[in-house]
């Protein structure tokens, strides 16, 4: 029914489509635990109310992602799963301490909530710099070398800066009054950090990959992606202004600045997925190599073509009902 | 110790600290329906208090579930490669279903059910408390799916070594797969009825004579009593259909070396694999033999038929599934002991006042007897199929990464440390609750709701 050459493009790209929504999704929930040092016992629970309903959500999308790579792509699933052994472990120890913390900093004894709210901080954390970490060491062909690590460090720390500015946007979106003016400061001073991480990372990738180099820059592939950059920095100029004007008395364009967040990490996203493709294993291995069965992809494939739609469907239903500014979590 | 067995106690540590959470969410999620439906049908107070208390718990269980699944997910990779590389085209489409029908549904719902009573209708609120318990239900049915056809595959054929599904419909309702689901919802059911009793009576104990906590005690042991019968008989049919397919894991089970007729149930026996006989047995004659056979004189398979000419050995270590199996059901006995002796008691007269004290304190000492159970049952299962990962197909040595074993030794230690940590907070939390549900602190409704003064969850 499908073409052995047409499906695995299709499994990269679903795959790219559910990493994108997890950069995006966990990425301010995840950026909100990044903010916690910086905020009020008060502000914190207004923060935590802000993501309650959509936190477990979001994770699920790197259930999908991984879980993607696992079913279409097994033997790559493998050489990258084993090659990230320790900051993948680092990563689910953060996922866990965050992910109970978030519960438990409401149920257990109220002597314990700030050492809760510190595992929501250190939880996050490890999550974000050890999927930067893995994003850098996948950059660079998952070789453990010394000058690779230095990179990974990099992407570790431009990647936690980007998940606390879209974090801080989302409680631009989220929060008013002493809190809002709070978000705003924070995402002026997240937005220079954003700059110079995807300014390093964009600079550094062509440098250290000849075959990425030539991607970029030959011609006439330059003319093609010169629109990537350009609305990049159209869009940092647009977010730059609008923070400078938020927030406003009636609280219009405050979702300005997540949308456009959203959007930078969509255009870094495109511009990482076209160096990469058609590799699965940077250097090593392609998506078309890499492929489950056609048969067993078809069946997937199938159910996917349902579901995903009911999935997002949902989804958005979700965020249409906790739409607004976050009030009390509870259960009743 | 060397990778594959370090790999081997990781996964193990892992997966039994995830199934315990699992465990409970599957049942208590339509048990949380249950009450919310009885509030909607009657408008008893008592019913929604129970709701409130046990929402609660489903929250913090749900999320301990959840990230401990994620860590499940990553497993494959990390430690046990070779499993998708062989059998990856069985697993693959099995475990996308389970992403995509059951677990993006629990998720999205979960947050509409905890946080949404205020914001949608009561039959959107209801519906979305279905939809989360449907969910942990498919996702409970998709993988136990894929781990029956790990005990008993068919449907597929091998080319160049690697599994190709051919038959999904046989692959899906593969020989031990309504045994094995029908036995681990109804060990759901019953954990949750122990928890739910245990930590009634927890708060009895402690003098709380609200109308809700005698309901949710007298909930608990008649959920018991109702399912107990029907565990041990699902057990039994369970332990037939792995006599047909996996003889060898039945033979460590009953701890029998010889096949042959009349062979005894042992209640206690210290298996011996290196003399290949057991010490101090105490059986009943031909009790195994009735079992399995329905007959005294019936022929059950022994050990030692799995032995290669050359010395090899084919069939799972004996004294650990030995000993699990005792474990299992000798807890399976005390729960249909306690929760008649309870279920009795309250009907005869007096309500759940007429409970002695001796038996709240069992009720109590019971709260987490269906952990013990439902662990020690997996433990049966899954060692029960070793040297094999996929029965004949595949073998654990074969799946296991060359990650270096320092390597996993740590990561290994760094899991037990947060598991260790977080268990004793969730077992904690739990009665931390019911203290304060027992002082009268029931979830505060008469607190005015002001917007802009959020309070986080209780
Ligand atoms: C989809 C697959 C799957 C599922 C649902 C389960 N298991 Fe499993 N189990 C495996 C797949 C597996 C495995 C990958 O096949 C392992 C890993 C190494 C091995 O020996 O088999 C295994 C081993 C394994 C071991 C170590 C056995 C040994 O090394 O001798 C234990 C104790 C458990 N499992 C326990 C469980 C529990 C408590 C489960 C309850 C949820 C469970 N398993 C579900
Ligand atoms: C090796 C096998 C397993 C893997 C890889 C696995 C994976 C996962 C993952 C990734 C999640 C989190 C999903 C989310 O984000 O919502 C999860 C949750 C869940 N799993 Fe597993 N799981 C395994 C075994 C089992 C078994 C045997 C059962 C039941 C019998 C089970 C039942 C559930 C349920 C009901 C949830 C929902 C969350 C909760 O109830 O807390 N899982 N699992
Ligand atoms: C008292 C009578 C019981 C009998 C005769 C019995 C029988 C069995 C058998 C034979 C197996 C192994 C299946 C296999 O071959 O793989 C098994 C597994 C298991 N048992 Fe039991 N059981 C009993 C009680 C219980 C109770 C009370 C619980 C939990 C509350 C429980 C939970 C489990 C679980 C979770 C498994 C692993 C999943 C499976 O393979 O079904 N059992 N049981």
């Amino acid at each position: 029914m499908f073409d052995p050459e047409v499906l695995p493009v299709i499994f990269a790209a679903l795959m790219g489509l559910s990493i994108l929504l997890y950069v995006v999704l966990d990425g301010f929930d995840l950026g909100v635990g990044l903010l916690f040092p910086f905020a009020t016992p008060e502000e914190r629970d207004r923060m935590i109310a802000s993501i309650g309903p959509f936190w477990d959500a979001n994770e699920t999308w790197l259930v999908l992602a991984v879980g993607l790579l696992l079913v279409a792509f097994p033997a790559a699933h493998g050489t990258i799963l084993t090659a990230l052994y320790l900051p993948v472990a680092v990563m689910l120890v953060g996922l866990i301490l965050r992910g109970v913390a978030f519960e438990f900093r409401a149920k257990a004894p109220l002597v314990h909530k700030p050492s809760w709210d510190f595992a929501f901080f250190a939880g996050s954390l490890m999550t974000a710099l050890s999927q930067g970490f893995m994003l850098g060491m996948y950059i660079m062909g998952l070789e453990w070398s010394l000058g690779n690590v230095a990179f990974a460090l990099l992407t570790a720390g431009a990647l936690s800066v980007a998940y606390s500015f879209i974090g801080a946007t989302w409680t631009i979106l989220k929060a008013d009054g002493a809190l809002q003016l709070k978000a705003v400061a924070w995402s002026k001073g997240g937005i220079w950090g954003v700059v110079l991480g995807m300014g390093a990372v964009s600079l550094a990738t062509p440098l250290v990959s000849p075959r990425i180099f030539d991607r970029w820059f030959g011609f006439p592939e330059l003319l093609f992606l010169a629109p990537l950059p350009i609305m990049s920095g159209a869009l940092i100029a647009l977010l730059w202004v609008a923070l400078r004007h938020l927030p406003t008395k009636t609280d219009q364009f405050a979702w300005f600045p997540f949308a456009g967040a959203t959007g930078l990490m969509a255009l870094g996203f495109a511009g990482m997925a076209y160096s990469f493709y058609p590799y699965v294993v940077p250097e090593k291995m392609t998506i078309y190599e890499a492929a489950a069965s056609t048969e067993s992809l078809t069946i997937i494939l199938v159910g996917t073509f349902i579901v995903l739609p009911v999935i997002l469907g949902y989804t958005i239903l979700a965020y249409v009902i906790f739409r607004g500014k976050a009030t009390a979590l509870r259960y009743d | 110790m060397d990778t594959l067995l370090l790999s081997r106690i990781q996964f193990g540590a892992n997966i039994s600290f995830h199934i315990l959470f699992p465990t409970i969410t599957i049942a208590l999620g339509w048990v949380l329906l249950f009450f919310r439906w009885r509030f909607a049908r009657t408008g008893a107070q008592k019913w929604m208090d129970a709701y409130m208390f046990w929402v609660k718990v489903f929250a913090l269980t749900f999320a301990l579930g959840v990230v401990s699944g994620i860590t499940m997910s990553f497993q494959f990779g990390t430690n046990w490669p070779g499993f998708m590389e062989v059998v990856g085209n069985v697993a693959g489409p099995l475990l996308a279903y389970e992403i995509l029908t059951a677990f993006f549904l629990e998720a999205v719902f979960l947050g509409i059910m905890l946080f949404g009573a205020s914001r949608v209708p009561t039959w959107a609120h209801m519906g979305a408390t279905a939809l989360v318990a449907f969910g942990t239900t498919m996702s409970a049915f998709w993988i136990l799916v894929l781990n029956s056809w790990m005990h008993t595959p068919q449907g597929f054929e091998l080319r160049d070594g690697i599994v190709h599904a051919t038959d999904w419909w046989a692959i899906i309702f593969n020989p031990s797969m309504p045994y094995r689901l029908g036995h681990m919802l109804l060990a759901s059911g019953l954990t949750v009825a122990f928890l739910i009793a245990g930590v009634a009576a927890f708060r009895r104990l402690l003098g709380d004579r609200q109308v809700t906590t005698a309901t949710q005690l007298r909930f608990g042991v008649t959920l018991g009593a109702i399912l107990i019968p029907a565990q041990i008989l699902m057990g039994d049919l369970h332990g037939l259909n792995t006599l047909e397919h996996q003889p060898a894991k039945v033979a460590a089970m009953e701890g029998n070396w010889e096949t042959g007729p009349n062979v005894p149930l042992l209640l206690f026996a210290i298996p011996d694999e290196a003399a290949r006989m057991n010490h101090a047995e105490l059986g009943i004659p031909s009790g195994a033999s009735l079992i399995l056979k329905h007959d005294p004189d019936g022929v059950v398979p022994g050990l030692n038929d799995f032995v290669a000419e050359d010395g090899t050995v084919l069939h799972p270590p004996v004294a650990a599934v030995f000993w699990s199996f005792r474990v299992m059901v000798g807890t399976g006995m005390a729960m249909l002991v306690l929760s008649w002796a309870a279920v009795w008691m309250i009907w005869r007269g007096g309500g759940v006042a007429a409970l002695p004290r001796p038996v709240l304190i069992g009720t109590v000492a019971m709260t987490f007897s269906g952990w013990v159970a439902t662990l020690a049952g997996w433990y049966v299962t899954e060692i029960g199929r070793q040297p094999w990962l996929v029965s004949g197909v595949l073998t654990t040595e074969a799946a296991v990464g060359d990650v270096a074993a320092p390597m996993v030794m740590t990561t290994l230690m760094a899991y037990l440390a947060v598991y260790a940590g977080l268990l004793i907070a969730y077992i904690g939390v739990i009665f931390h609750l019911a203290r304060r549900a027992a002082q009268g602190r029931q979830p505060a409704r008469e607190e005015p709701r002001t917007a802009g003064h959020p309070m986080p969850a209780e």
